[in-house]
């Protein structure tokens, strides 16, 4: 769990929650006047419900006692009136507040995907993708309902409640006042539901987050838990954090049932304080019969938006959370961002610079050393240079510096003279394309797979990408080129899924291809004709290779060998071999060669 | 998945997951599926029944004494207001006090109510969760393959979300709404039967409303699960790829596409709001109707002295009580469309049969020896296109064999029938003479591990995920086996060392480095058949020639299929199978093929080549 989802829980509570909801204004923005008006409607239709008991008053003073029937239909006819009128509205207030509800989420939701693209893959390395996903779909939905239903209903209940007190006060207010006193306590138990209750929200919800990114992992780990049978032991795991949740949502309905009983008892309790002293009035003359009728028929209208108040309070207490959890991401700077004025390069043959480069997570421990330790390093224009290392030493992070998805921390990448931070990033990645060890295929089609980093390739250009990847297998698939490949391209093996990730990288025609270690998983055969096609693209383009295999490196113009994030030697792979006693032991495999290299090898682990 | 696709779909009607994408079930259809997800709700309510029982007395109880308000205040002005005018202030005080502990009584039973269901749903919940968790691990690989893992992922949470919506709040409304409505009518009836056949008689549009709404909202419900899962697949996709995603500029055509799925998921939705904006009017207008008829012949009996005005009010307030829940059973029905939904598409999940089922009679292995045995195998990943034709072939136990050929010569389907990913379509595998599919999973999956080229890591320290390989293993037994692979100290040099946790602070680890953990994960759960699968395709070479001089050791007593296509491996193999087409071509010690004139010869030639 990355610290920015779980603030300390102090934070949360400090955080007013109208301040923390009003941040939801530029997407309801264009609801609001809607929302607004439907609170109008709402309230009229709740004054027409008040409006009845009135009638009722009227009745039974007047035409029952008086035995007038034609006063009778006339009553009966408002009453009806009244209760059509009360159905229109409450009908209206929903045609005006649900779609713009829905437009409200569909926007949020969509500005939450378009700013979790933006940000930078070091965000995306902190946040589990569950955590991600409960924002992107639980959040959002309860932030609609609370927009539609429990803002609306809130403020017209509170409303409701004022006017009802105020007609109870004018029908005799003596029994009006006992009512209005029993308001107090609820009201003060009301503000310390607020602190208990958005605790115990947060935390639910985060651990469903949680919950959602075992799930996930559960998943995308599924072969690796088949492997070695542990399914039972994800299982435990999972059911340790679903047990938590459970007795996190029934602390909540603790809570709940608290202000309930609170909700419930005292305004029961009101009202038989009222029967007796409303009685007691009426006996001494001080009150009517129609009087106490409509005091008790305009109290049981508004039972119920007093015991709804619980429930839209909790509602609206969710809401706030969600509103931080949606935030949380929403706030997350991104670092690495387009200049306000890009360069434009003219052409550019294609140099790729590393000057002086530095490079380390943000949050790694101070006393560690940079991952990237002054790297500098020049690709000239066609020419291929090939990266070799031990594991660790850095090759893939300098690879992902040269188009931005992390940015250096000291020092530049320059292509074609130019920092790559002053170029636009879509123009940084036209230039540049990579492939990535790991394949990764998205849930579409192959065509659409290997286009992705230029749609409007001609089919000649398609073909040859696949024809120098050596994926002619794709002709073979159920509908060929149209055939959709799996989320993670799970039902291709490893190697065409590399050699489908190499074709969309050659597709894209950069003017500097970035490989890293695209040809680990093909057969010895394949690679071979891969490695001979790709040097007809290798001659005409400048190149970063990746490489582990002396067969890979034989692709390249020169060698750069990295240790421990520094280039320690530069040169033609006969040259390093000749003269680098580290890039032998990287590098070669012959068994004549393999004593010497242990006993440095054991030398290195003494030292370290 | 289309119905096509599905040959005698027909008879079986709408099994497991077929279906799912589909609105236009029909009648025996949309019975089938409602039936068994019907069976799935009893299943999980049934052993709550007790608790279940207990909450249902409660909120009896709770209702009646809400439900006595009326009559009481009824009482207070028809008997208690005479008899108080002529100073008789016991009726008054009685009706008082009745007023007050029916208050109390009501208000504390309800709390209770609430933290009792909440017990209840939260065990279902907790129940359901767990079933849906280990079924999904249970089912075959085959099934992860075709169902989109981002399917799978949104079966577990925004369908399970629909779920405890309704569990959360819908139960205590549905039980409480349900009872007070039933109370009111009776308390109704025992009052006034007049007034109580007028209610009697609301009950026949209502009917007739609901069951409009309920045809009309059952198939927009279906679509809104549907979309909803379109969306998550396209999020987890989007955000699991993000590094692709930006490499090649896909953010403009994503959003485009997610907004795509955003408008068709708003777009049901808004239609399922917008059916239920006229059930809920429609309500309201039937119950006002109702209290105004009650009115008018309750005010015509007052008149001709048939009614007291206490009753008459009585019967105004619990017929506007009546309808008051309405609303929020109407939402309560609302959450059940979605709720049911949401079970339909889960117990399509849970109705899937592993394609590897585990055996009924698990035949005991406790200590394998490691033969393996295919005796007349084939298979294929779908009938009449076979990826490997009938073959036998002998492992004995402790032998160590390389397994070459091209991409797609059926190297790695052999390595996954080997570890039971997949069933044969004929024939059988055995291990220690014991047929695969007869041995008890955990007997199983202690004799063989098998390592792929994608390590994946499980959030959690590093320590964590080699213990995978071992859950009850120590300390000292994790650092062994990362030792022996090599990676004790590159995990050494981790800033938390073994407890670095790999998504944080500088526990971004190398693909090579994840592979070394999963070799240790390997090395630690000390099978008796080890499988490796490509597994040491992204380290470098003097990596991989430390994990080679552990594999050496390791594979010193056990049975060993590798597939690699670096063939320094072949140097510490006993025998090699070189395949081609499906089928073993060549069968040999590595110094008799590399000494041949065959394919291995070749192959061995040309990767010699490639070293220099």
């Amino acid at each position: 769990m990355p610290e920015v989802s779980t603030p300390d829980v102090a934070e949360t509570t400090t955080a007013g929650t109208v301040a923390t909801l009003s941040r939801l204004r530029p997407y309801a923005a264009k609801a609001l006047p809607r929302i607004y008006l439907a609170m109008v409607v709402t309230l009229l239709a709740s004054a027409v419900a008040l409006t009845i008991p009135q009638v009722l008053r009227w009745l039974v003073d007047g035409p029952l006692a008086d035995g007038d029937v034609t006063q009778l239909w006339i009553a009966f006819g408002i009453v009806l009136g009244l209760g059509v009128l009360e159905a229109i509205l409450i009908g209206l207030r929903r045609a005006l507040v649900l779609t713009p509800g829905t437009h409200v989420e569909a926007r949020m939701r969509n500005a939450l995907f378009a700013h979790l693209q933006d940000l930078p893959v070091s965000f995306h390395d902190r946040w589990p993708s569950g955590q991600l996903l409960s924002r992107a779909v639980s959040d959002l939905n309860l932030i609609r309902r609370w927009l539609a239903f429990g803002l609306v209903l809130l403020v017209v209940n509170v409303l409701t409640l004022i006017g009802g007190l105020i007609i109870m006060v004018t029908l005799n207010w003596v029994l009006g006042l006992i009512f209005a006193a029993a308001a107090v306590p609820v009201i003060a138990y009301g503000f310390s539901f607020e602190r208990k209750y958005s605790d115990v929200a947060r935390r639910s919800q985060d651990q469903a987050g949680d919950l959602a990114t075992s799930v996930e992992e559960s998943v995308h780990g599924i072969r690796v838990l088949k492997a070695f049978g542990r399914g039972r032991y994800a299982l435990k795991r999972f059911e340790n954090q679903a047990e938590q949740l459970r007795g996190t949502e029934i602390e909540k309905a603790k809570a709940i049932a608290g202000i309930w009983l609170y909700l419930t008892l005292i305004p029961d309790l009101a009202f038989g304080v009222c029967l007796v002293v409303g009685v007691w009035l009426a006996s001494t003359g001080q009150s009517s019969v129609g009087e106490l009728v409509a005091f008790f028929a305009t109290a049981t209208v508004l039972l119920f938006p007093i015991w709804s108040m619980g429930y839209f309070l909790a509602m609206t207490l969710d809401a706030k959370t969600a509103t931080l959890r949606f935030f949380e991401v929403m706030d997350s700077e991104n670092t690495i961002t387009d200049p306000a004025a890009p360069v434009t390069i003219e052409g550019g043959a294609g140099e790729l610079v590393f000057d002086d480069v530095h490079f380390r997570y943000q949050d790694a421990p101070a006393a560690f050393p940079d991952l990237i330790d002054g790297v500098s390093l020049t690709v000239r224009p066609g020419e291929t240079m090939a990266l070799v290392g031990l594991t660790g030493s850095g090759k893939s992070t300098l690879t992902a510096l040269t188009t931005r998805l992390y940015d250096v921390t000291g020092g530049a990448v320059r292509v074609d003279g130019a920092d790559i931070r002053s170029l636009s990033r879509a123009d940084l990645r036209t230039r540049i394309a990579m492939a990535f060890e790991e394949a990764t295929l998205f849930s579409t089609t192959v065509r659409e797979n290997v286009l992705l980093g230029r749609p409007d390739a001609t089919e000649a250009e398609l073909r040859e990408a696949l024809d120098i990847a050596q994926a002619s297998f794709v002709d073979d698939l159920p509908q060929g080129l149209d055939t959709k490949v799996g989320e993670e391209g799970m039902s291709l093996s490893g190697g065409q899924r590399q050699r489908l990730a190499l074709a969309r990288a050659i597709a894209a025609r950069p003017s500097i291809l970035v490989l890293d270690d695209p040809l680990s998983a093909l057969d010895v055969d394949t690679e071979a004709l891969v490695e001979a096609a790709l040097r007809r693209v290798l001659a005409r383009t400048t190149a970063l290779i990746v490489a582990h295999r002396p067969s890979t490196v034989a692709l390249a113009d020169r060698v750069a060998l990295l240790e421990n994030g520094r280039v320690t030697a530069v040169g033609t792979h006969s040259e390093l071999l000749a003269t680098s006693e580290h890039y032998r032991f990287v590098i070669s495999s012959l068994e004549g060669e393999r004593a010497p290299q242990m006993t440095e090898l054991d030398q290195k682990g003494a030292r370290s | 998945m289309s119905d096509s696709a599905v040959p005698g779909a027909a008879d079986r009607g709408v099994e497991g997951v077929e279906g799912e994408e589909r609105d236009d079930l029909n009648k025996a259809e949309s019975a089938q599926i409602r039936a068994r997800s019907l069976r799935l709700l009893g299943s999980l309510i049934r052993p709550m029944r007790v608790k279940l029982a207990l909450s249902i007395f409660v909120v009896v109880i709770s209702t009646i004494s809400q439900v006595a308000g009326p009559s009481i205040i009824a009482y207070g002005i028809d008997t208690g207001l005479p008899a108080l005018l002529n100073a008789d202030w016991m009726p008054v005080s009685l009706a008082g006090l009745a007023y007050l502990l029916a208050g109390i009584t009501g208000a504390g039973l309800i709390a209770w109510f609430t933290v009792l269901s909440a017990q209840i749903s939260q065990a279902i919940l907790f129940d359901l969760r767990r079933r849906v968790f280990l079924h999904t691990q249970r089912l075959s690989l085959e099934f992860h393959e075709s169902y989109t893992s981002g399917r799978i992922i949104s079966r577990q949470t925004s369908d399970l979300d629909a779920i405890r919506e309704l569990l959360d709040s819908g139960i205590n409304q549905l039980v409480q709404g349900v009872l007070y409505m039933v109370f009111t009518a009776v308390a109704l009836f025992l009052l006034d039967v007049e007034s109580g056949f007028i209610l009697l008689g609301a009950l026949v549009p209502l009917a007739v409303l609901t069951r409009w709404f309920q045809l009309r909202s059952q198939r927009l419900f279906r679509r809104t699960r549907v979309a909803s899962a379109r969306l998550i697949v396209k999020f987890v996709e989007s955000m699991t790829g993000i590094r692709a995603v930006k490499a090649f500029r896909t953010e403009k055509r994503n959003e485009d596409e997610f907004g795509g799925l955003v408008e068709g998921h708003r777009e049901t939705n808004a239609r399922v709001i917008k059916v239920f904006g006229i059930y809920d009017p429609g309500l309201v207008l039937i119950g006002n109707v109702a209290v105004a008829v009650v009115l008018l012949v309750g005010g015509f009996r007052v008149i001709d002295g048939g009614m007291e005005i206490g009753v008459l009010l009585a019967a105004v307030l619990y017929t506007r009580r009546f309808f008051d829940p309405m609303e929020d059973m109407a939402m309560f029905y609302n959450g059940y469309q979605s709720a049911t939904a949401a079970l339909e598409k889960i117990s399509g999940v849970l109705e899937e049969r592993p394609s590897v089922p585990d055996p009924e009679r698990p035949v005991d292995l406790w200590a394998a020896s490691g033969a393996v045995a295919f005796e007349a195998v084939d298979f294929g990943y779908v009938e009449d296109r076979p990826i490997l034709p009938p073959f036998d072939l002998r492992i004995p136990a402790g032998q160590t064999i390389a397994l070459v050929g091209s991409t797609g010569a059926g190297k790695s389907t052999l390595a996954k029938l080997i570890s039971r990913f997949y069933d044969p379509s004929h024939g059988r595998i055995t291990l220690d003479d014991v047929d695969l599919r007869d041995l008890h999973p955990k007997d199983l999956r202690r004799a063989i591990v098998m390592v792929t080229q994608e390590a994946y890591l499980f959030s959690g320290t590093v320590a964590d995920n080699i213990a995978i390989g071992k859950p009850e293993a120590s300390r000292d037994e994790i650092i062994e086996a990362a030792r022996a692979v090599g990676a004790d100290e590159f995990i050494r040099g981790l800033p938390n060392g073994y407890e670095t946790d790999v998504n944080k602070r500088g526990g971004r680890v190398s693909a090579g480095q994840r592979q070394l953990i999963s070799f240790a994960r390997a090395f630690l759960a000390n099978p008796a058949v080890l499988i490796l699968d490509e597994a040491t395709a992204s380290l470098d070479i003097p990596s991989e020639r430390l994990v080679q001089d552990a594999l050496q050791t390791l594979l010193a007593d056990r049975t060993a299929v590798i597939i690699a296509h670096r063939l320094s491996t072949v140097s510490i193999a006993d025998r090699v199978l070189v395949m081609e087409h499906g089928r073993i071509i060549e069968d040999g010690s590595p110094a008799e093929l590399i000494g041949g004139t065959g394919r291995f010869a070749q192959l061995h030639a040309s990767w010699r080549e490639s070293l220099v």
